[in-house]
Formats: C-alpha cells, sequence, structure tokens
C-alpha cells in the first residue's frame, strides 16, 4: 500500500500539487486521470524518487520514503514512460536484463526470466537482439514493461504508457496490459488522460485538476454522481464513436 | 587493440624516463635560433666531442631570455652570446659601464664567461646598396632627411635598451612607419622592397646577399657586441678538459671568417655541422667526425619526438578533462568556473604558453608536454559536458528510476551515450595538438618543428616542407586514427542514428 499524506511542491513558486491526500491499495490499478498539467506526473515521480515534495508524506507500506533506501524502494518499483526511456546504445533484451546484471543474477535465472518476460508480454524473443531504434513504438513499449518487470517488483508505475501509439497499437497493448495486470496482481498506479482507457483498466479512478483532486472511485461514480462542473465536463469532452447511429457522440 | 595501445604508451614513458636519466651526465650545449649563434654551438659541440662523446647541441631555442634562464637552471651548460646583449639585455637593470665588471655579476648567477671569440658582431642599420646610393644616405644621420621610410626591426631590437626607442631619440629620426617583425623576414621584406631600412648584424651573410649597406654610425650609439661563450662555472669542474676545448676558440674567429661561414649556411646551404667542421680541420687540424643523417632517420627521430609531444600530453588530458567535464556537467556552479577556466587557457597564444612554461619547468620536453597538455583540455572538457547535458531527460530518469547507483548510472547509460562527443573532443584535441607541437622545437623539444624553423632561417622551402608535411599528414592520420576508434568504441546503437 502507498499512502500520500498531506503532498505539496511547487515549481518555482507554481504549485504542482496541493495537500494531495491519497490511498492505492495493494494488488489492484489505481489510475490517475486529468487534463495535461494537472500534476499526475509529479505525483508518479515524487512516488519514485525522481524529485522530492515540499511537505507531507509519502508512505510505502509502514514506513516512510525518506527512511527507506530510495534504490531498494526503485528496485521494487517498475516505471514505465510514454517515450519508453530505452537505452538506445543497448538491445531490447540488454536494457530488459541491465538491472538483474546489476544485482547479480545467474545468467541461467536471467535467460528464464527474459524468456518468461517475452511471452508474457507476446514480444518475439528473436527480436531482443535489435536496438530500441529499430523496433515499433507497441515493442518499445513492451520492452519498457519488461524491462520494469524484470526484477519482479511489487509496484508498477506507468506515465502515458500508451500515449504516443496509433490508435490500433494502443487497442491491442491495452487489452495485453490490462490481461498482465490480473495475471500479476501488482499494485499498478497508471496515468492517462484517457477516460475510456482509465475505465478500461482502473478499479479505482482519481480525476485531478490543477494539482488536487477532484473526485475518485469507480468509473461509474463519475457518470453518476460527479461531484463538480468540472467531471461533467471532463466526462463529455471524449468524443465516442456510436457503430449504431453511425456518428461520432459526445 | 586497447591493451596493446596502453602497452605502446608505457613502453614510450619507460624508453624516455631512462634516457632523460643518462641525460644527467651530458653536456648540453644551446644556441640560439640564428645561423651564427648555431654555428657557434655547433662549433663549440663538434670540440666537446673530440673529448667527450656524450654531449648534445640544444640547437634553435628562440631568443635570449630562453637560453639565458634555461643556462641558470642547468638545462644547458654553455651557450655562445654576445657582449653588448648581455649588459643591454640580460642585466638590462644594472648599470655596467665596462665589460671587465661583467665576470663578477655573471659569478653571482654561477656563470663564467670566456674571453671573446675574435669578431665583433654589433648592431647595424642596412639598406639596398642602390636605394642608398640613390638618396644619398651613408650613415644614420642621413635618414633624418627622409621621413617616408619604411623600417623593419626584429622585436628584439624594437624593446631593447640600446635598440630602436634610443637610437631614434639619439639621432632625432623622424620615421613614423616602423614594424617589428622576424629578422630573417626583414630580410625577405628587404629583398622583396616591402620594408626599406632594417637593423642587421654586422655579421649577416645577406649583407653580401641582398646586396645591402650597413650604414655608418656617425656619432658611436651601437655598443660593441664581442661574441663570448656563457657557461656554468661547474663545467670547470666536472668537465675541465671539455671546456678546454671551447676555450680554443678564443681570440681565434675573424669578423670575415665569420660572415664567411654564416654565408655558407645561409647562401650555399651547407650544414652547420660541416662548415663548423672544417673551420675546426682548417685551424686546429683536428679531424671531427660529423655524423651525417640520412632523410628517413631524421624523419624518424622528428616522427618519435613529435608523437611523444602530442601522445604524452593528449594522455593526460584525457585523463585529467573528462572527469573535468563531468564535475561540470554535475555541478553547474563550479561547472562554469572550470569552463570558464579551461577557456581563458585556450586564448593565450601558444607561443606565450610554451615560454611561460620556462620558468616553471625549464627548457625541453616538459614545458612543450605542460603547454600542449593545458591546450589540449578545453575541446575535451567542452565536448564530455555537452555529451551528458545532450542526454534526454526520459533516458536519464529512466537510468535512475530503474535504482542504477549514481556511478553506475554514469559508466553504463551516460558516458556511453556521450561517447561520440567526448571522442569528437579528443580527436580536435589531437589534431590541434599535432599543429602546435611543432612550436615545441623553439624550447629544444624537437619534434617536426624542427627543420620548419631551420628552414625559416635559412629561406629554405624544401626544408621547411620537411617538417610541414609529415606534420599535415600525422593530422591526417590522427584523423583517421579517431575515427576508427570512434568505430569500435561508440555503441552500435547510437551510431546508427546518424
Amino acid at each position: 500500500m502507498i499512502r500520500l499524506e498531506n503532498i505539496s511542491k511547487s515549481y518555482q513558486n507554481v504549485a504542482a500539487l496541493h495537500d494531495i491526500r491519497l490511498t492505492i491499495p495493494d494488488g489492484k490499478t489505481t489510475v490517475l486521470i486529468g487534463p495535461s498539467g494537472c500534476g499526475k506526473s509529479t505525483l508518479l515521480r515524487l512516488i519514485i524518487g525522481l524529485i522530492a515534495c515540499d511537505s507531507g508524506n509519502i508512505i510505502i507500506g509502514d514506513e516512510t520514503l525518506e527512511s527507506l533506501d530510495i534504490l531498494q524502494v526503485r528496485k521494487n518499483t517498475g516505471y514505465v514512460i510514454q517515450e519508453g526511456g530505452l537505452f538506445p546504445h543497448l538491445t531490447a533484451g540488454k536494457n530488459i536484463i541491465l538491472m538483474a546484471h546489476q544485482t547479480g543474477w545467474q545468467k541461467t535465472a536471467i535467460d528464464k526470466r527474459l524468456g518468461e518476460l517475452a511471452e508474457l508480454t507476446k514480444f518475439p524473443p528473436e527480436a531482443l537482439d535489435r536496438y530500441p531504434l529499430n523496433l515499433s513504438g507497441g515493442q518499445q513499449q513492451r520492452v519498457s514493461l519488461m524491462r520494469a518487470l524484470m526484477l519482479d517488483p511489487d509496484i508498477l508505475l506507468m506515465d502515458e504508457p500508451l500515449g504516443a501509439l496509433d490508435p490500433m497499437i494502443r487497442f491491442d497493448l491495452q487489452a495485453d496490459l490490462k490481461s498482465i495486470f490480473q495475471k500479476l496482481k501488482k499494485t499498478v498506479l497508471l496515468v492517462t488522460h484517457d477516460l475510456a482507457e482509465a475505465g478500461y483498466f482502473g478499479d479505482h479512478i482519481v480525476l485531478m485538476r490543477e494539482g488536487r483532486i477532484v473526485q475518485q472511485g469507480h468509473i461509474n461514480d463519475f457518470l453518476r454522481k460527479p461531484a463538480d462542473p468540472f467531471v461533467t465536463r471532463f466526462i463529455r469532452a471524449q468524443r465516442v464513436f456510436n457503430e449504431e447511429r453511425g456518428e461520432v457522440t459526445e | 587493440m586497447r591493451i596493446f595501445l596502453i602497452h605502446f604508451i608505457l613502453l614510450g614513458l619507460l624508453s624516455h624516463s631512462l634516457a632523460s636519466q643518462n641525460e644527467m651526465r651530458e653536456i648540453k650545449i644551446g644556441s640560439k635560433k640564428f645561423t651564427e649563434s648555431v654555428i657557434l654551438g655547433e662549433l663549440a659541440t663538434l670540440l666537446v666531442k673530440t673529448v667527450q662523446p656524450d654531449v648534445k647541441h640544444l640547437r634553435e631555442l628562440g631568443g635570449t631570455r630562453i637560453l639565458w634562464n634555461a643556462l641558470v637552471q642547468g638545462d644547458i651548460h654553455l651557450y655562445p652570446e654576445y657582449t653588448g646583449t648581455i649588459i643591454q639585455e640580460i642585466f638590462a637593470g644594472r648599470q655596467i659601464s665596462d665589460n671587465s665588471e661583467l665576470p663578477a655579476i655573471l659569478a653571482e648567477y654561477h656563470i663564467a664567461m670566456s674571453r671573446p671569440l675574435g669578431f665583433n658582431n654589433t648592431y647595424a642599420l642596412g639598406m639596398k646598396r642602390k636605394l642608398a646610393k640613390k638618396l644619398n644616405i651613408e650613415t644614420i644621420s642621413d635618414l633624418q632627411q627622409h621621413p617616408d621610410l619604411i623600417f623593419g626591426f626584429t622585436n628584439e631590437f624594437m624593446d631593447r635598451k640600446d635598440g630602436w626607442p634610443s637610437l631614434q631619440k639619439f639621432y632625432q629620426l623622424p620615421q613614423k612607419n616602423v614594424q617589428g617583425l622576424d629578422h630573417d623576414l626583414a630580410y625577405r621584406g628587404i629583398g622583396s622592397g616591402s620594408i626599406q631600412v632594417i637593423d642587421l648584424y654586422s655579421t649577416d651573410a645577406e649583407i653580401t646577399y641582398y646586396d645591402l649597406v650597413a650604414l655608418i654610425d656617425d656619432r658611436h650609439f651601437f655598443t660593441d657586441y664581442k661574441t663570448v661563450y656563457l657557461y656554468r662555472q661547474e663545467l670547470a669542474e666536472q668537465a675541465p678538459e671539455a671546456l678546454r676545448q671551447v676555450l680554443k676558440l678564443q681570440g681565434i674567429i675573424s669578423e670575415s671568417q665569420m660572415i664567411q661561414m654564416n654565408a655558407r649556411v645561409k647562401i650555399q646551404a651547407q650544414s652547420e655541422s660541416r662548415v663548423a667542421a672544417d673551420f675546426i680541420r682548417q685551424n686546429f687540424y683536428i679531424e671531427v667526425n660529423v655524423q651525417q643523417h640520412s632523410w628517413l632517420d631524421r624523419l624518424g627521430k622528428r616522427t618519435v619526438e613529435h608523437l611523444f609531444l602530442v601522445g604524452i600530453s593528449l594522455l593526460a588530458a584525457i585523463l585529467i578533462s573528462i572527469p573535468l567535464g563531468i564535475l561540470s556537467f554535475r555541478y553547474a556552479g563550479p561547472g562554469q568556473v572550470i569552463l570558464g577556466m579551461v577557456g581563458i587557457i585556450q586564448t593565450i597564444p601558444s607561443l606565450a604558453l610554451i615560454v611561460f612554461m620556462i620558468p616553471l619547468l625549464g627548457i625541453g620536453t616538459k614545458p612543450a608536454l605542460m603547454a600542449l597538455f593545458l591546450y589540449s583540455l578545453l575541446p575535451i572538457v567542452r565536448n564530455t559536458h555537452s555529451g551528458l547535458q545532450d542526454i534526454s531527460q526520459p533516458i536519464r530518469e529512466s537510468a535512475q528510476a530503474l535504482g542504477l547507483t549514481r556511478f553506475a548510472q554514469l559508466r553504463l547509460i551516460e558516458l556511453p551515450l556521450a561517447s561520440r562527443s567526448i571522442l569528437a573532443g579528443i580527436k580536435t584535441s589531437a589534431v590541434i595538438n599535432v599543429g602546435t607541437a611543432t612550436l615545441g622545437a623553439l624550447i629544444g623539444a624537437g619534434g617536426y618543428g624542427q627543420p620548419i624553423l631551420t628552414g625559416i632561417r635559412l629561406d629554405n622551402i624544401t626544408l621547411i616542407l620537411e617538417g610541414a608535411i609529415p606534420a599535415a599528414l600525422l593530422a591526417l592520420l590522427v584523423q583517421w586514427f579517431f575515427d576508427s576508434i570512434e568505430k569500435i568504441m561508440v555503441p552500435r546503437g547510437i551510431r546508427q542514428v546518424s
């Protein structure tokens, strides 16, 4: 369980997060959603210690982030970002096994794990020898996911992992990701700005606006009981293609 | 490949340090970078060689200051000098009225002086005989009537106490158009007509070659320039026989003999060694062995010297600059200071930097290495810094988020990604170094600069090319070498990008 207690963070006097209180339950997928600049990525970066908060506490398990060894926290947390963040000078395979290699895993263990992950993420094993540059966008994100999962972490932080993909690839990967989440039962915190995607993944959805949490709950709560006019506007801003009527609706 | 390289460099270092240990027992003779001084240095060298084989002539070591400092510091043991220069330049701050005071003053520095060798090589002003006749100029005073004449003086003469400023005042000369330039270039300038009056030495071979007249010093401004050898006092105890040989030259060389020897070198393009050997044979009936090195031998020796200068300075620069680049990237504040400092070093003219090193490191290879090292810093520091800076934030943060230690992030991710930029910096430094190292010859570090220096002195294009062409080829080779290294060292994934 990750608990955020009264987290505030500002950049050059501009507040990015305001007194955030949030509990992220174990073994479930929590989705952070909101317009650009609402602070959702900042929240992820705080949890993995890429930036520090100005006030408040981040509690992982029973301990505050400051009291923990940040390197251990990071090893126990997979982090996937929109651009993949793959190291261009290493092959897909080397990207994935880098940390296992660094922590002194045996070669047989590494190879076995790599095989499992390729199967889990439906990644063609022969493409493991390719450099990131020679992989498609969808393949790059699968590699990024494998890299995040290599050490079998308890927590998975995903910052718009599908944001840069074209719709068809995105559609397939959404389905694959969902089944992986269900299979692995990890604590997932996923950021997106797409309500449909949020509803598809999320057991629990958190809507943010300008550094504050506006509403949280199940997707249906947002549709039936919007907390304020912003929530209604946010929901209505998503267009859907209605097959029966043959037109795009709001 | 890399191991082989390191071995090669270590071997070079080792053999050099062994060599410099042997040099301790060697007598080193210096000479300035003009022909007469080189001949006098060679005369002394050949005479010493008749009794002691370990003698080395460090020829063409720049100007008076360099030679004097080298002598006082013990980098050389003996060199030819002129009494006028000692009084007017070396001890410019003191009141010395007569040459007889010199031994006592020199002794304060543990330096002794030979008796004069015979000829007087004083300063004079010279111009083309034809022009002098046309304008009816015979004496320096006559120049007062011709304010439009263009004067070209050696930089040394422009600055000396007994040089142009005093001369102008003394003779009330009106000329405004006065350029400072190199002595050899001055002769070429007067030959082509771009300058009309130059300073010259009364034993210069070019006086006859360019058909010049030395204007009469009608009011006796110029002092005596008797030629002597200055040497370290310890020579008398540690190598008395060698010293006795050199001192044989006292009172022996007449002005016409010196002009003739200068002319044989400068105009007939004979080697200083041969001219000196002939003089010794004719006057002392000693046959001295003049080693004639083949072109290939010379090239090989200079290549080794040049590669040594470039290789060692570059290696040291790499070892220092990459950490400095990393530091300046990691800590923005001190980083600006580091980048600023290596930038300032780069603005010091290379010749000045090399000369700055002499008081600290003496003459020879050491100051040249230090100057080249300092010059190599900026491109490598800057490229390391910018190579690291250019890594995108998502990649940098991904490395961090994986849980890599700071050092592992640097070693596994950042440095490999910056490797192309770092190598480009090293390549820039190496190529610049190959060029700058030619200046090392001025302070006795050898290399391809030696024939270039001699070639300029003797107005000998072939000789200049003997240094310039290998230097250019070496620069190309260095470029090719680093291009190959790039293929090996820069990871494939980022090579494909461009």
